[in-house]
This record gives C-alpha cells, sequence and structure tokens, in this order.
C-alpha cells in the first residue's frame, strides 16, 4: 500500500511550488496588457514620456518574469516526478495541453520577450509595438492552455477509460478544449492577474506621488491602471460569481463544503454571510444568512434544490459500494480477458469507477471492503469545509474591495484631484500584496476543493503518486525551499531596488535622481 | 490520414527531432554558460558573452519546456517512469537550470562585483550540470534502467540515484558536456570578435577534439555492452500493454540494428564527420558553418542511440520483459493524431519567426557596444 505521508509529502510540495509559481504568473499576465496599453499611446502620440514608461514598467515585468519562467520549469516536470501514476493514468488527456502551450504559448511569449528587452534599437515603432502585443497574446495563451489542463482535472469531459492500457484515454479533443469549466476558469484567473497588475502601477505610481518625484510619469502611470484595474476589478467579480454557478454543475462537493452546507435546505438556499463552521458538530456557529442569495447565485433559479453535505454523502456511497464492483471486475478481467461475467459487471458499474479507487486508500483487495472502510472513504469525499468556507470569503471581500479601491481611484482620475487625495494614494500604496493573497486563496479554494481527487470523481489523489519513499520527497521539498527562499530574497530585492529608483534607472537623463545629481 | 503504427513511428522521429531541437538552440546558450568563467576575464567581457545569448535563451529553453510536454503527450509512459525513476538525476537538473533565467536577467542589475561574479559562477553551473546529467541518463537508459510495473500499471524504480552515477553513464555525461561546449563555442565564434573570438576557437578545438574521442569510446563500450532483443510482441499497431512482450538482455544487440541495415552507418559517420568538419571550420574562423557543423554532429549522436536501441526507448534491466518500445509507451491513436497535426501546424511555424529574431539581432557583439549602452542590455 502507498504510504501516506508519502502522498502528504508529495501535496505540500505540489501546493508549495505551484502557488509559488503563481506569485509570479499574475504580474505576468495582466502587466504584459498594461505594457501594451502604454506602448500603443506612446506610438500614437509620440509622447517619449510613454515610451520611458513601457520600459521601466517593462523593467520591473523582466524581474518579474524571470521567476516566472524559473518555478514554471518545476511544473513541467513534477507530473513525472512526483505524480508518476497520474502521468500515466491521465496522460493521454492531460498531456496534449501541456505540450501544445509550449508549442503555441512559451514559444511566442517567450522569443518575443528577448526582443521586447532588446530589440528597441532595430525595430520601427509599429515593429516593436507588435512585439509587445505577441508578449501578451502569448502569457495569456499559455493562461489559456494551462487551464484547460487545470480545468479537465476539475471536470474530466470528453474522456474513457481503457482496460487493456488501465488509463482514461482521449474521446473527444473538442470537448476537451471547449470545456466549461476551463473557460470560467480562464476568464476568472487572467482577470485576477489582471487585477493584480493594475493595483501594482497603481501603488508605487501613488508613492511617487506622495514623495513628489516624477510626477508626470506617476500620473499617467496611475490613470492608465486606475482604469485598467476599475474594469479587471469588476470582470473578476463578475466572472468568479459565474464560477460559482458552474460549481452547481461540476462539483457539487467543492460547492457545499465552500458554502458550509451540512444540510440541504429549501430551494432557494441562503448565503452564509459569516459562520464558524464546526466539522465534528457538522453546522455553523453564529451563522448570519441572507436568505435566498446562494440558490440564486448557484442555480440562477428560485426552485432548484442545492444538495447539502448530508445528501451529497449518501449519493457518493452508493457511488462507492458501486464502484467496488467496478474494481473487482476489473481485476478478474486482467487475470483473464475474456471472463464474460466480469466484463458485463465492469460495463455496468464502470461509471463509478473512480469511486471504487476511493477505498483502496484503506485496502488493496477493494472487494473485501468493510462497512467502517466504506464510511471512511464516504467522510473523505467531502472536502474540508473550514479552509473552504475562509478562503472563499476573504477573497471574495477582497474583490469587494478592489472594486471600491479602483472605483475610488478612477473618479479620482476623471476629477484630476487624485494628487491632493493623499489618502487615496496611500491606501493604494498599502493595497499592492492583497491581490497576491486573493489569488493564492483563489487556488485554494479550487484544489483544496477538489480533493480527495486529483482528476474529480476519475482518480483519488491518494493514488496518483510515485513510487516514492517519504525520505525522498522531503530531501527534494528542502532542495526547493532553499532555492525558492533564496530566489525570492534576490526578486525582492531588485524589485525594490528597481522600484524606487524609479524610471531613473532608464538612464535618459532626465529623471529625479538623475537630475539631483547633475544639482550637485 | 495515417495508421496507429505509422502514428507510433512518426512520433519516435519526432520526439527525436525535439530532442536534437533542444540540443542546437539550448545546447549552444547552455554551450556558452559553461565556458562564461573561462573564455571571458573581465566584467565586459562576461556581458558580451551573456549579451549574445540575451534575446534568445528564453526561446531556445522552450525546447526544453515542449520536449517535456510532448513526450508527456505522446509517451506517458516514459514521462512516467522514467521521471519518477531518475528522481534525484531531474531535480538536480531542475534546481541547475533554475540559476539560468534569474542569472542572465539579475547578473548585471546590481554592481557590485561579488553579486555578478555569483551569478556568472550560477550561470556556469546551470549550463553545465544538465548538459552532464542528460548525457548520463542517456548512459543509464543504454544499459537499462531498474523498474517494474504493478498488476495495476504503478512503476516502481528498483535502483539508487549513485547507481545512476556508473562509470559508463559518466562517460557519456562527459561526451554530452563536451558535445554542448563546442557548439556553444562556435557559436561564439559567430557572435564575437578579438580576444574572445581566439578563445572561442581554442574552446572549439579542444571540445570537439574531445568529443570526437568519447564518441568513439563509446561506440566501443556499446558494442561490447548488454543490449535488448525483442522475441515477441503484440503487432506493432495494435492497442497494447507493455507487460504482454517477451524481451531478452544480449551482448552486443544494440548493433543490431546496423547489421540489419547498413544504412544506418551514417549516423555514427554524421556524428565523427560534423565534429570534424566544425573543427576545420571553427579553426579557419567561418562561425556559421562551424555552427552548422556542430549541430550536424549532435544529429549523428543523438540518433546513433535511438537507432541503436530501436523499438526501446526505456529497456528495463530489471524486468528486461517491462521495457518501454516505441510500440507500447504511446498514447491512444486519436491523441498521436491531434498532437501531430498541431506539431505540424506550429514547428514551422516557431522555427520561422525563431528564425526572424536571430537574423534582427545579428552581428558581432562588442565591448564597446556594452559599455555604451549600460542601461539597456543585461
Ligand atoms: C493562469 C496562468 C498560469 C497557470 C495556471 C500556470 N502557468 Fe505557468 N506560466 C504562465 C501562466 C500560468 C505565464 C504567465 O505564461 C508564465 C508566468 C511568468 C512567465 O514567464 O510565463 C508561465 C511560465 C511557465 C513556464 C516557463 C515558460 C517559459 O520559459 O517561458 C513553464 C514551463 C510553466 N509556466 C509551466 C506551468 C505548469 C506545468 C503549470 C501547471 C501546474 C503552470 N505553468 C500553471
Ligand atoms: C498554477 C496552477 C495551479 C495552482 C496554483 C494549483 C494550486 C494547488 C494548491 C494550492 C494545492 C494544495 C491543495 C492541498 O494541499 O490540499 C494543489 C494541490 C495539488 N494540485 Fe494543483 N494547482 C495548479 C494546477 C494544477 C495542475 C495543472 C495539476 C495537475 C496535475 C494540479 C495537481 C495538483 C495535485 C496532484 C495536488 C496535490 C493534491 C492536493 O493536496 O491537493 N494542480 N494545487
Ligand atoms: C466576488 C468575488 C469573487 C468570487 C465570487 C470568486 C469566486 C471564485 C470561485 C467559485 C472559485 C473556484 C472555482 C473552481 O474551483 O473551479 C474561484 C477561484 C479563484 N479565484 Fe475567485 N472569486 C472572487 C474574487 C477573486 C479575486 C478578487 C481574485 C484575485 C484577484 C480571485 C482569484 C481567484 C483565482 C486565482 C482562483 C483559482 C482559479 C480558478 O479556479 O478560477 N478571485 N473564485
Amino acid at each position: 500500500m502507498i504510504d501516506p505521508a508519502a502522498v502528504d509529502l508529495a501535496r505540500l510540495q505540489f501546493a508549495v511550488t505551484a502557488l509559488y509559481h503563481f506569485l509570479f504568473v499574475p504580474l505576468t499576465l495582466g502587466l504584459s496588457f498594461i505594457l501594451t496599453i502604454m506602448e500603443t499611446v506612446y506610438v500614437k502620440t509620440g509622447n517619449t514620456i510613454y515610451r520611458d514608461m513601457t520600459k521601466f514598467w517593462g523593467k520591473l515585468f523582466g524581474i518579474n518574469f524571470a521567476l516566472g519562467v524559473t518555478t514554471g520549469l518545476t511544473l513541467e516536470f513534477q507530473f513525472g516526478t512526483n505524480w508518476s501514476y497520474y502521468s500515466h493514468y491521465v496522460g493521454d488527456i492531460f498531456g496534449a495541453p501541456l505540450a501544445i502551450e509550449g508549442l503555441l504559448a512559451f514559444f511566442l511569449e517567450s522569443t518575443f520577450v528577448g526582443l521586447f528587452f532588446f530589440g528597441w534599437d532595430r525595430l520601427s515603432k509599429m515593429g516593436h509595438l507588435t512585439v509587445t502585443y505577441l508578449v501578451a497574446i502569448g502569457s495569456n495563451l499559455s493562461a489559456v492552455l494551462i487551464l484547460i489542463a487545470n480545468g479537465w482535472m476539475q471536470n474530466p469531459v470528453g474522456a474513457a477509460f481503457n482496460p487493456v492500457t488501465m488509463r482514461m484515454e482521449l474521446s473527444s479533443f473538442s470537448e476537451l478544449v471547449f470545456n466549461p469549466a476551463a473557460q470560467i476558469e480562464f476568464v476568472h484567473t487572467v482577470s485576477s492577474g489582471y487585477v493584480t497588475s493594475a493595483i501594482f502601477v497603481l501603488g508605487i505610481s501613488s508613492w511617487y506621488l506622495l514623495k513628489g518625484r516624477d510626477l508626470p510619469f506617476a500620473r499617467r502611470s496611475f490613470r492608465i491602471a486606475a482604469a485598467f484595474g476599475l474594469a479587471s476589478a469588476l470582470s473578476v467579480v463578475v466572472l468568479g460569481d459565474e464560477a460559482g454557478f458552474a460549481l452547481d454543475e461540476h462539483q457539487q462537493t467543492k460547492l457545499a463544503a465552500m458554502e458550509g452546507m451540512w444540510q440541504t435546505e429549501a430551494a432557494p438556499a441562503g448565503f452564509v454571510l459569516f459562520g464558524i463552521p464546526d466539522e465534528s458538530a457538522r453546522s455553523n456557529h453564529a451563522e448570519v444568512k441572507i436568505p435566498y442569495m446562494l440558490g440564486l447565485i448557484a442555480t440562477r433559479s428560485t426552485d432548484k434544490v442545492l444538495p447539502g453535505i448530508d445528501q451529497l454523502e449518501i449519493t457518493i456511497k452508493q457511488r462507492i459500494e458501486s464502484g467496488a464492483l467496478a474494481v473487482s471486475a476489473l481485476g478478474r478481467m486482467r487475470k483473464d480477458k475474456n471472463d464474460a461475467e466480469a466484463n458485463s459487471l465492469f460495463a455496468a458499474h464502470q461509471a463509478d469507477l473512480g469511486y471504487g479507487l476511493l477505498l483502496k486508500k484503506y485496502t488493496d483487495d477493494v472487494a473485501q471492503a468493510t462497512p467502517e472502510m466504506v464510511a471512511h472513504a464516504v467522510a473523505d469525499a467531502i472536502p474540508p469545509v473550514a479552509p473552504l468556507f475562509w478562503s472563499f470569503r476573504l477573497m471574495v471581500l477582497l474583490g469587494f474591495a478592489f472594486i471600491a479601491l479602483f472605483t475610488v481611484a478612477f473618479w479620482a482620475s476623471l476629477k484630476n484631484n487624485f494628487e491632493r487625495k493623499t489618502w487615496l494614494l496611500r491606501w493604494s500604496l498599502w493595497f499592492i500584496p492583497l491581490p497576491w493573497l486573493a489569488t493564492q486563496l483563489g487556488w485554494i479554494v479550487a484544489e483544496v476543493g477538489r480533493q480527495p481527487w486529483t482528476v474529480y470523481g476519475v482518480l483519488p489523489t491518494h493514488l496518483s503518486v510515485s513510487s516514492l519513499s517519504a525520505n525522498e520527497v522531503v530531501l527534494s521539498l528542502a532542495g526547493f525551499f532553499i532555492f525558492y527562499t533564496l530566489l525570492l530574497i534576490a526578486e525582492l530585492y531588485l524589485m525594490f531596488k528597481y522600484a524606487r529608483l524609479g524610471p531613473s534607472s532608464l538612464g535618459t537623463g532626465g529623471y529625479h535622481f538623475e537630475k539631483e545629481a547633475r544639482h550637485v | 490520414m495515417f495508421d496507429y503504427e505509422t502514428l507510433k513511428l512518426i512520433w519516435w522521429l519526432l520526439v527525436g527531432v525535439l530532442l536534437l531541437g533542444f540540443a542546437v538552440m539550448d545546447g549552444h546558450d547552455m554551450g556558452m554558460g559553461a565556458l562564461l568563467p573561462f573564455v571571458a576575464k573581465t566584467d565586459s567581457e562576461r556581458r558580451v558573452l551573456i549579451n549574445s545569448v540575451a534575446p534568445h535563451w528564453d526561446g531556445n529553453q522552450v525546447w526544453f519546456i515542449t520536449a517535456g510536454g510532448a513526450i508527456f503527450a505522446a509517451w506517458p509512459l516514459v514521462y512516467a517512469t522514467a521521471f519518477s525513476g531518475l528522481y534525484f538525476a531531474l531535480m538536480a537538473v531542475l534546481w541547475a537550470m533554475f540559476l539560468r533565467p534569474v542569472g542572465f536577467d539579475y547578473r548585471s542589475k546590481v554592481a557590485d562585483p561579488r553579486w555578478r561574479s555569483a551569478w556568472d559562477w550560477g550561470i556556469f553551473v546551470g549550463s553545465a550540470v544538465p548538459a552532464l546529467l542528460f548525457g548520463v541518463a542517456f548512459g543509464n537508459v543504454l544499459q537499462g534502467v531498474p523498474f517494474h510495473y504493478e498488476d495495476d500499471m504503478r512503476s516502481v524504480y528498483t535502483g539508487t540515484f549513485w547507481a545512476l552515477l556508473n562509470p559508463f553513464a559518466l562517460l557519456v555525461g562527459v561526451l554530452s558536456l563536451s558535445m554542448i561546449i563546442f557548439h556553444g563555442a562556435n557559436y561564439l565564434i559567430v557572435r564575437t570578435e578579438g580576444v574572445l573570438q581566439t578563445r572561442a576557437r581554442r574552446a572549439s578545438l579542444i571540445f570537439g577534439a574531445l568529443m570526437l574521442l568519447l564518441f568513439a569510446l563509446c561506440g566501443v563500450l556499446v558494442a561490447g555492452m548488454h543490449g535488448y532483443t525483442l522475441l515477441s510482441a503484440p503487432e506493432a499497431g495494435a492497442m497494447q500493454s507493455p507487460l504482454d512482450k517477451v524481451v531478452a538482455m544480449q551482448s552486443g544487440a544494440w548493433l543490431g540494428n546496423f547489421h540489419k541495415l547498413p544504412l544506418l552507418w551514417i549516423f555514427p559517420a554524421l556524428g565523427f564527420f560534423g565534429a570534424l568538419a566544425g573543427m576545420a571550420f571553427a579553426a579557419k574562423l567561418k562561425g556559421v558553418l562551424a555552427f552548422v557543423a556542430s549541430s550536424v554532429a549532435m544529429l549523428g549522436v543523438i540518433f546513433t542511440a535511438g537507432v541503436a536501441m530501436f523499438p526501446f526507448v526505456l529497456p528495463s534491466s530489471e524486468m528486461p520483459n517491462h521495457s518501454l518500445t516505441l510500440w507500447d509507451c504511446v498514447s491512444s491513436e486519436r491523441t498521436l493524431e491531434v498532437m501531430l497535426w498541431v506539431a505540424l501546424v506550429m514547428t514551422p511555424i516557431v522555427v520561422a519567426y525563431t528564425g526572424w529574431a536571430y537574423r534582427l539581432m545579428r552581428g558581432k557583439i562588442t565591448t564597446a557596444h556594452i559599455e555604451a549602452n549600460d542601461h539597456s542590455v543585461y
């Protein structure tokens, strides 16, 4: 049997490395578009301050980008190194978007990012602008493809199990690509990247305004960030709501856990604004509820019932029992392909095969599973309520906070009085870390909420791992920890150094520190 | 369009092409990185070397990423079995490669010489260690890797990390490293001038010769070692599990294909010919031709290993019957077909815009240029 400690460590390593990668991804996604906006204005107006803006924010983009690339490398190979059974079991489907991402997106992004930095003197204005657009398109395309891959894990469509090869195989490429779960994830995730970069530019520009440095430069950056940010913040929230709607169709366990719905309620269910979920009492303390709201959001109807945890457990138990039959029939088919009884039993219960595999955590011979084991497996099938409940609520709260900030900032930039509103500038500065918090929480909701599955309803997490010992994973985890810490220190050091220097770092001679140096 | 058997063959070829693309493209900037602390002495000289690949290293690295992704999509069992089996070898490659993007991008952003020198060595490690370890991995694959599959196709690796570092594998590792350095030196002949170019020329001659020698030595060793032969297996075009075949280990088996089809000797010949031609062109400072020649040499070396093992791609020394061949490690017919179309459409486009980018940025990089553009180059 698989060592549970090794499974937990592999999960921890994946979580650390994926979340770490996602510290750098959002800025790449959004800043690349902000750069296209700035450069478009430069090409249209010929005003060189916009060229300097493109170059300066481009420098910060580059510092971030280097770590985005570095940490992406780990993820590309980690499915093979640490999730080898997963790679075998679903590689036929999951590998394709990853490979296409390389060919379609990474080559584009990475080839043109080099020309973005080093091609200024060799390209015409339009030529360079095109290059900048290609970088932005490339990075956003990469998000499409990786989220098709991740969306398939959330909602595995277009695939079927093949008993000869013992794996899932692709049955429809178009279903894989047009998976609704992936589309919703994509729009929500890229908009979260746009919000992140808008706050980044807004906050740093505000700091220059507070310091009274490079005002024309900072003012223009502030305005662009405010407009871009308001649109993005609205779309994050609207599309986040879409994501909640989609969950009702694909992942009812995630929705129930996220909402702390211990009991099924009459439709339309209320939304728990606040509460303290208690796993052992199976209820929420100090609950504050908005009546009807959740039912309306998640089902877009007033009469569809949302199953609570109590009701989901009943269906799951039935599916586990049916799945156990599929697992043992499959075992017999592998010994004797022509066992007709086993074949027909398997065909009848194949849809629940994944649920049968949940029992493998407790016994190798699933046919002999005891009722206690089944009860454990049922309990496993509900993701942990409290972390999901809190992460989700904090993300939503931040979403509304961002809308508020950008509304004020945008209004002030229309009125052209933001420079005097020092409180607004200060708030903008202090908001900088928050979108990172929100995006990390978002992934925690999406991924912890998918537990106990790597591929929802198909492959349990504890089966997905490689046959590595816990010690081996501890060693690699320690390696990642050391490397990532050192790299983060270097990154933050440079980021702060260049953000403080501001456009003076371009060496044009026209900005704050350079003028100051000349006066002395 | 194509039947399953043909698709399997095409994908074997395409994986070879991707590995070659990686060796040619990422290989030359890795070669530069491995030479960095030795060929370039002063800060400006080092910046010349780094800036010779500055606009391109990231695009080149995508060959590595795409090779990984394509193996996942086309040969999922190889991706699953090899990467988890050779766990710490791959971790070492990844950790070393971390130092490259960051090294290139961060090195010149701070003036402190200690900072710069630290990153120079980081670039060195990030270039030399992966080049060495890829060869070590190949050396182990040629010998067979100890793994088997359980009933449910879970792969289990039964070897140790240290066993990977056996003498033959290390020899192949040094072969791979010298091949990459040779190639990188030829690239530097194209992009530099003066004293840097002279030093690059010397490196090209030394490592070209070393590569020739090691390639010959490895050839002799492979001829004498245990290879694998397929005794019986399901039909090539059938959907099959790797557990359904019978495999024997035999001394000298890796030469079997060359005996059956003498035309295949062209690949080792290209390896030798390319290396010799590369050295000759490098000696005359004809950089572009030397670069083409070292690319041909790498084609020869990579495909020599590939055709020697054909149809095996990952033999198992522990349980030869569980070895992976290009017939049974593959994805389903539909996936191979979809991926083939994507590859056929996208690869020429990628090659075209990469070529354009190199053309745009062509020309010698000089210390004068570097010093005049302190803020806009690395
Ligand atoms: C929503 C977007 C998104 C998500 C979910 C992921 N990535 Fe990522 N990735 C990007 C968006 C992105 C990007 C924006 O395109 C990056 C970030 C910074 C960068 O340089 O490109 C990138 C870089 C990047 C690179 C380096 C590419 C290069 O050299 O240019 C690799 C190999 C990966 N990623 C692989 C992965 C894998 C295997 C993931 C899944 C586990 C993953 N990424 C999740
Ligand atoms: C950037 C994209 C992704 C992010 C940010 C992300 C985030 C996370 C997080 C936060 C966890 C921790 C959950 C936990 O420990 O309970 C996790 C776990 C995991 N994720 Fe993802 N994930 C991403 C994409 C993927 C993809 C594409 C896969 C495909 C295999 C994947 C597979 C897993 C697995 C196997 C685990 C371990 C099981 C677990 O503990 O949850 N993730 N991921
Ligand atoms: C009212 C506001 C929001 C709502 C209703 C909302 C809703 C959701 C839901 C339901 C998920 C889980 C989707 C799944 O599991 O498939 C999710 C994931 C996520 N959220 Fe939000 N969200 C909101 C605000 C934000 C904000 C402000 C950010 C960041 C700036 C953010 C970033 C993310 C990310 C990165 C993910 C993971 C990727 C994904 O599954 O789409 N969200 N969100």
